[in-house]
């Protein structure tokens, strides 16, 4: 490969090309990861999709219940409900799904926040403000929906112009074959190292591929529940099949980027939190070792 | 009773944040945020971006999405005042509303007063809409009344006013466990008059063709199709025309506004 050839955009652009001086035998080869936008963008949807999600709990906690359809309201019936229902024992958190009853006290319906027992859908730890505020929570979901929204479209407008999402992001023909590989090896917890470290896997590329098509619906689900934008956009509302469903779809993305962020931290974890995390702060990634 | 409840709730509430506020260390930062004027600013600005959008993309005047009888819900949730308290309103309710009147004055050329009568004789619409509370639950009613557009139009706004702020015969007695300090207090609502001019927004009589029950409003209240729930003022008598919402009550130009909650409920 060239250096003429090599993208600062692509995770294969060796820092080593860049910089003439010999590396050290013991050091690892370090390449330039990711760029100064991405790593911009990654940090800001962060900091959105933190604050999207506890005042998106807030707001919930003032109707925990979901429906499917235009229309819901008390008196329909909710396939997705939290609640607390008083016991013998004392109140008791209740979440109901469909046919099915689980006792979730101490964590939804029933919780406790300083040597208090709040009745209430979503725990104080996980919402934003920590007190339930449905007027606060919703000036800090809207503001920051407008973060998360402009970050996003900036993301993508210059990741498909640098041809960074075609190229890194998007799966080849190839990745898609080697996806039962790749399961057993993150099953495995087995890193790719060398060369095949400085690509993403197809896993990896899926699931960024998933967050993506997530944080989208997000955005489209949220705009289906304003009445203003329904006036703009009714198809919106066809798409999704009503506004309840609409909220629900919302609801239940928003448990697939709570998901995504789990794995997403984990795996960071597993390859090396110190040199992943570095790599997202200054764009250099040291590739992990072959071990021969 | 429900004073009684009501005022427990309330104490309650001050009491939860009294403690939160006592052990500052253990104050999650979103919190001091929350009660930071300065970020107050910045939250509201985002209302702004909100409010100028939404302007952007309605100003063809989009309507409200209508539907069809057969999407009508068999029952259509009453939310805040389900009865207001006072002898006159009683007295207003056993004799049929004969003497309510709905009056349209402020900065108007010709100040206008209507019997319950004549606003059921004006030219009116009929539209089947989708009602959306701002806790999040939606119900589907149809209504029927006069345009607030055209009660505007008899009364010759004059050029320099802004706003339609109306005037209700409720008084919410708080609701602290919707959030934050409620007091008391008269309840009312305004509108920019871009859209209390709205084809779809009317001063509605009727609800699924039978005039309007008290939970729901009667004898007259506001729908506006394109806001939240909040906005849908109930037991409307007065329709006052301003240039500005300083002057009213809290301030910020309606009950839950003065509580902290959007202006502009569009989303």
């Amino acid at each position: 490969m060239s250096v003429e050839a090599i993208d600062p955009g692509s995770p294969g652009a060796a820092e080593a090309a860049v910089d003439p001086t010999p590396a050290p035998v013991r050091s690892r080869e370090v390449i330039y990861r990711h760029t100064l936008l991405v790593r911009l963008t990654h940090w800001l949807n962060a900091l959105a999709i933190v604050v999207m999600l506890g005042s998106g709990l807030n707001i919930f906690n003032a109707h925990p219940h979901l429906y499917w359809g235009q229309t819901g309201s008390e008196f329909d019936q909710p396939f997705l409900s939290i609640g607390a229902v008083e016991t013998d024992k004392g109140a008791r958190g209740l979440t109901t799904i469909g046919p099915l009853n689980f006792d979730t006290t101490g964590f939804l319906g029933v919780s406790t926040t300083n040597g208090q027992e709040l009745h209430k859908a979503w725990p104080s730890w996980a919402t934003i403000p920590s007190f339930q505020d449905l007027a606060d929570a919703r000036h800090w979901h809207f503001l920051f929906a407008w973060v998360l929204a402009v970050n996003g479209l900036v993301y993508l407008a210059w990741s498909l112009l640098i041809r960074h999402l075609q190229r890194d992001i998007w799966p080849t023909l190839a990745d898609l074959g080697s996806i039962p590989r790749s399961i057993i090896d993150h099953v495995r917890l087995k890193h790719p190292t060398g060369e095949a470290a400085k690509r993403y896997n197809v896993l990896q590329r899926l699931a960024y591929l998933g967050v993506i098509a997530l944080v989208g619906l997000m955005v489209l689900t949220g705009l289906t529940m304003s009445p203003g934008f329904d006036a703009f956009a009714p198809w919106l509302l066809d798409l999704f099949g009503g506004r309840q469903s609409a909220r629900s779809i919302h609801f239940l993305c928003a448990s697939g980027i709570v998901a995504f962020v789990v794995v997403h931290l984990v795996e960071v974890v597993l390859a090396g939190p110190f040199n992943e995390v570095k790599s997202m702060i200054t764009g250099r990634y040291a590739v992990p070792r072959d071990k021969h | 009773m429900t004073l009684i409840t009501r005022r427990g709730a309330l104490i309650t509430g001050l009491t939860g944040s009294g403690l939160a506020l006592a052990g500052c260390s253990k104050t999650p930062f979103g919190d001091s945020l929350t009660r930071s004027a300065g970020f107050q600013h910045v939250l509201a600005e985002g209302q702004a971006w909100t409010l100028a959008s939404q302007r952007f993309l309605l100003s063809g005047g989009a309507m409200a999405r209508e539907y069809s009888p057969s999407d009508i819900s068999p029952r259509f949730k009453a939310n805040g005042t389900l009865y207001p308290s006072g002898e006159d309103y009683e007295d207003a309710v056993n004799e049929d509303f004969v003497n309510w009147r709905l009056t349209v004055d402020g900065m108007v050329r010709r100040p206008v007063s209507l019997s319950v009568a004549d606003v059921r004789r004006l030219p009116s619409r009929t539209q089947i809409t989708r009602h959306d509370c701002v806790e999040g639950w939606s119900a589907i009613g149809q209504w029927t009344g006069v345009p607030v557009g055209l009660l505007l139009r008899t009364a010759g706004v004059l050029p320099r006013a802004k706003y339609a702020v109306f005037h209700c015969a409720d008084n919410l007695d708080g609701e602290p466990e919707k959030g934050g300090m409620q007091a008391p207090g008269q309840y009312y609502e305004s509108l920019a008059l871009v859209d209390a001019t709205h084809p779809q927004t009317l001063i509605a009589h009727s609800m699924n063709g039978k005039p309007l029950d008290v939970a729901h409003g009667a004898p007259l209240r506001l729908r506006v199709e394109r806001q939240l729930g909040y906005k849908q003022a109930k037991y409307v008598q007065r329709i006052e025309i301003t240039d500005r919402l300083s002057g009213f009550y809290g301030g910020k130009g309606g009950y839950w506004e003065d509580r902290g909650y959007e202006w502009y409920a569009g989303v």
